[in-house]
């Protein structure tokens, strides 16, 4: 199972869509795209609805690029559409660390400080 | 009882064993192979087969992590059963031997403390999620993880 990954800019935000599983396996693909993105500003959207499957390895990732934007006094907003990922997020009370959204038009549209 | 008798009431349920090598591009099949096994039990709906991948998926990765830090090249054993009315998952590593006492406590999710650690996530969703989670220690270096499943999530 192969990870597709690309980014585009819409507003302030870069917006980064993540298409597959997201595992051990699959992983480091995500973490070595971010980790190369040139970005002028410490905004993201992660895009994960085309992700039908994520475990606490892909949100280790997710919390690495938090942690990156969170230093550079920046801000990372999720997009999930599938309810089972959502509900990862929710065990692992991920929600109270960052918001999601339903789609990235929705992450944009909401004003940020 | 005649010996024909006794053989068609086995002592426990269908039973499923996979060995997969320890990579991670083998995790999808694990996931795969035990929700399949599962989900000939009518009873397990989509939700709960959901809760199975990701279980099983946290502890084969797990042993996988286990026997590339010790650099094991065995096989890790995962053993599916359909009982009744609950299903058996036993992931079986040989790596560096683990037991619950060796897990760190990390801070609370929602304090920056926590962003600290990018691992550490994957025995609280077992836990979240399998209605019984047992983690041994073989004392010779490996590990079993035994994951218990209901159609219904207990508690």
């Amino acid at each position: 199972m192969s990870l597709s990954t690309a980014v585009s800019e819409v507003d302030d935000w870069y917006v980064v869509s993540v298409h597959g599983d997201l595992d051990m396996a699959t992983a480091p693909t995500l973490r070595q795209f971010i980790s190369t993105l040139h970005m002028s500003r410490p905004l993201m959207i992660l895009d994960l609805r085309g992700v039908g499957f994520i475990d606490s390895t892909g949100l280790g990732v997710i919390i690495g690029v938090l942690k990156r934007l969170r230093t550079a006094d920046g801000e990372l907003r999720v997009a999930v559409d599938v309810a089972r990922v959502r509900r990862v997020f929710e065990i692992t009370d991920l929600t109270k660390v960052f918001r999601l959204y339903n789609s990235p038009e929705e992450a944009v549209a909401d004003p940020y400080d | 009882m005649t010996d024909a008798v006794a053989a068609s009431v086995p002592a426990q349920g269908d039973e499923v064993t996979i060995e997969i090598p320890a990579r991670p591009e083998y995790l999808s099949v694990v996931r795969n192979v035990v929700a399949a096994t599962a989900s000939v039990d009518p009873t397990f709906g989509d939700d709960r087969l959901d809760d199975i991948r990701l279980v099983v998926s946290e502890a084969a990765t797990n042993a996988i992590e286990a026997h590339l830090a010790a650099g094991n090249e065995n096989r890790i054993g995962i053993t599916v059963v359909n009982h009744d009315d609950h299903v058996v998952v036993e992931v079986v590593d040989h790596g560096v031997g683990f037991s619950e006492s060796d897990i760190i406590e990390h801070p609370s999710l929602d304090s920056d403390q926590r962003l600290a650690y990018e691992s550490g996530l994957g025995i609280p969703l077992m836990k979240a999620l399998a209605d019984e989670t047992d983690i041994v220690s073989d004392g010779s270096g490996g590990t079993v993880v035994r994951l218990v499943v209901y159609p219904r999530k207990r508690g």
